[in-house]
């Protein structure tokens, strides 16, 4: 019949299967998606941050059943739901340890493609839609921490929405437009809400659908950094690659068992993560006229922060946090090594990759600080370790030595 | 229809012309979008002039009030607190308040401000908006060894003098901001219109 698909499944299945390519998509994406036998612990990360983005869509979609998006109601209506609510503190701790949980995963999943060279060609695309995804989950965190109406929420959003004041010319009415008021304030709250519940999570969700599309186009990286479809049996499987479904189903969904359990354990037993996750000062409303003694962003931003505080210059502030920000980006066309992995890389690159860990490290606890003049030198060394290790690459991954790659991936069995 | 009569020189133009009238369309179509995010006519009415009181504020004591939202300080200083001013100027950034924008005229001078005593300030750091406190007393600070007294604003450790003036090496970039005001009496100042202006 015109228009029909062929297929050769019967059924029900068979009837879809005849009007929209559900098998073909199955095969590509699970049961004959050729994903290499070697991952090892750090390919857990990409699943849970699926894992949690789904906890904070569902928690997310149960908490605008009763928050109030408004600066006059919001900090009781948090509060409502904290004593009220049947299940109420269960779900807001869920959505509040989730956002934290989704930097720590995320992280981990980013500092993976750093050690096995994810990033190089032809996962360029595939970085790119990451360092997106990470953009917008950064401006998406932002925004569900001024919801609260907290002190934190307030002077945080303060600070963040000001930064945009630093552009010559245009600074002070941009800053303006984005609160919709002279401060942030009702307008300010009531978009932000908009923009965490609808927009930014329709963008997050489209961009994560282009993430793992370009990454089925191209096929996974792996621990050794091997291109698993140079080898190929008779019927052009890999050698080395065994199907998504059912084998790495079966053990992400371990991983994702495990993952629960400590996640259960920081909502039950402590989900402010010692004022980590849940600021204490958050837990005041909002008081536009007092700023609290001591202000910070929430743990996942302070590395970025602390490069903001080390520079006495509004501006130059500003470009720098920009900028560390940003420069990621580039790292597909910075390295310049032949090999991927770090198991094949010489010693001055595995040297930067750790300094650089440490340093980052470092400025994330620095971030956390009040900032004596000592801690603004250490932040200044670290900012400049950061960004030499983005600008010196394309040096030191050139001179470096490499070990020779093997033609299949290494098991230890 | 073969291949060959296919008019590109028209396809071209239709195309473009499509595409220049789309895009003007399209412009004029994200203007309301853009304008709804702008403060309203609510949030605008709401930033009127503000008139405070002060004939209970004591001398070397600050008052805290809110104009257009915005923390405003208002402080009576004492003859010792003006006479600290002038030994500061070495190292402030602007000491003579050369930045306009940061001042009406009226308080382009030594003490910024339409009195000597009384100094009005918009209370929100010119970094990035975080109130600075208050530390009046001459003494040894942590950021600051010779504190004549004057903000010290904690977010990112940002110093002014008793006149909101910015001391170098602070993030801030200018001076805190005076707002408009001016007196009705004695003991009784509007924030956010001044004489000679609406």
């Amino acid at each position: 019949m015109a228009g029909e698909r062929t297929t050769t499944e019967t059924g029900v299945l068979g009837w879809i299967d005849q009007r929209f390519p559900v098998v073909d998509f199955w095969n590509k994406h699970a049961g004959r998606y050729w994903t290499p036998k070697n991952f090892n612990f750090w390919y857990y990360f990409g699943v849970l941050s699926g894992v949690v983005l789904v906890n904070q869509l569902v928690t997310g979609i149960w908490l605008t059943m009763h928050y109030k998006p408004s600066a006059a109601e919001a900090f009781s209506s948090v509060e409502y739901i904290m004593r009220d609510v049947e299940w109420g503190w269960l779900i807001r701790y869920m959505h509040s340890t989730g956002a934290s949980f989704f930097f720590i995963v995320v992280y981990l999943h980013m500092w993976r493609a750093l050690l096995y060279g994810s990033y190089q060609k032809p996962r360029e695309l595939v970085w790119i839609i990451g360092m997106l995804i990470f953009l917008v989950l950064m401006a998406e965190a932002f925004m569900g921490y001024v919801l609260p109406w907290g002190q934190m929420s307030f002077w945080g959003a303060q600070v963040i929405v000001s930064l945009f004041g630093a552009i010559p010319v245009i600074g002070t009415g941009l800053v303006e437009w984005i609160q919709g008021d002279y401060l942030p304030s009702d307008a300010t709250i009531n978009r932000f809400f908009a923009l965490h519940v609808v927009a930014l999570p329709l963008v997050l969700l489209g961009l994560v659908v282009l993430h793992i599309g370009a990454l089925h186009e191209v096929g996974s990286n792996n621990p050794d950094g091997v291109d698993i479809k140079k080898k190929k049996d008779a019927n052009g499987k890999p050698l080395d690659g065994i199907a998504f479904h059912p084998y790495f189903t079966v053990k992400d969904t371990f991983g994702t068992g495990v993952f629960l359990m400590l996640f259960a354990f920081v909502i039950f037993f402590e989900p402010t993560f010692g004022h980590l996750f849940l600021e204490y000062d958050n837990f005041a409303p909002a008081d536009p006229l007092v700023t609290p003694e001591h202000i910070k962003p929430v743990w996942y931003f302070t590395p970025y922060y602390a490069m903001l505080r080390a520079i006495p210059d509004k501006l130059l502030g500003v470009m720098v946090m920009g900028a560390a920000v940003l420069i990621p980006f580039l790292l597909p066309w910075l390295d310049r090594s032949p090999v991927r992995s770090i198991r094949y890389r010489g010693p001055i690159t595995k040297l930067a990759l750790a300094i650089f860990a440490v340093a980052f490290v470092i400025l994330g606890y620095l971030g956390l600080q009040s900032g004596s003049e000592l801690q603004k030198l250490v932040a200044q060394i670290c900012t400049a370790i950061y960004f030499l290790f983005f600008l010196l690459m394309p040096v030191y991954t050139k001179i470096d030595s490499v070990k020779p790659v093997p033609d299949r991936v290494t098991m230890h069995d | 229809m073969a291949a060959e009569s296919v008019n590109h020189g028209r396809r071209r133009f239709l195309t473009a012309s499509t595409v220049v009238v789309g895009g003007i369309g399209g412009v004029f179509a994200a203007v309301p979008f853009f304008s709804a995010w702008k403060p309203s006519a609510r949030a605008v009415a709401a930033g009127a002039p503000v008139t405070v009181d002060i004939g209970k504020l004591k001398v070397g004591e600050q008052l805290l009030v809110a104009w257009r939202k915005k923390p405003v300080f208002i402080v009576r200083r004492s003859e010792e607190m003006l006479a600290t001013l002038p030994g500061e100027n070495a190292r402030l950034k602007d000491p003579d308040s050369q930045v306009e924008d940061q001042q009406p005229a009226f308080a382009q001078n030594v003490h910024r401000s339409l009195r000597p005593d009384i100094l009005v300030l918009v209370g929100s750091c010119t970094h990035l908006g975080c109130s600075p406190k208050l530390n009046a007393e001459v003494r040894p600070e942590p950021w600051d060894s010779e504190w004549k007294g004057g903000y010290y604003c904690p977010c990112h450790n940002s110093r002014f003098d008793l006149a909101g003036r910015v001391y170098d090496g602070s993030p801030a970039p200018t001076n805190l901001v005076v707002p408009p005001y001016r007196f009705v009496d004695d003991h009784t100042v509007v924030v956010g219109e001044m004489e000679g202006a609406a």
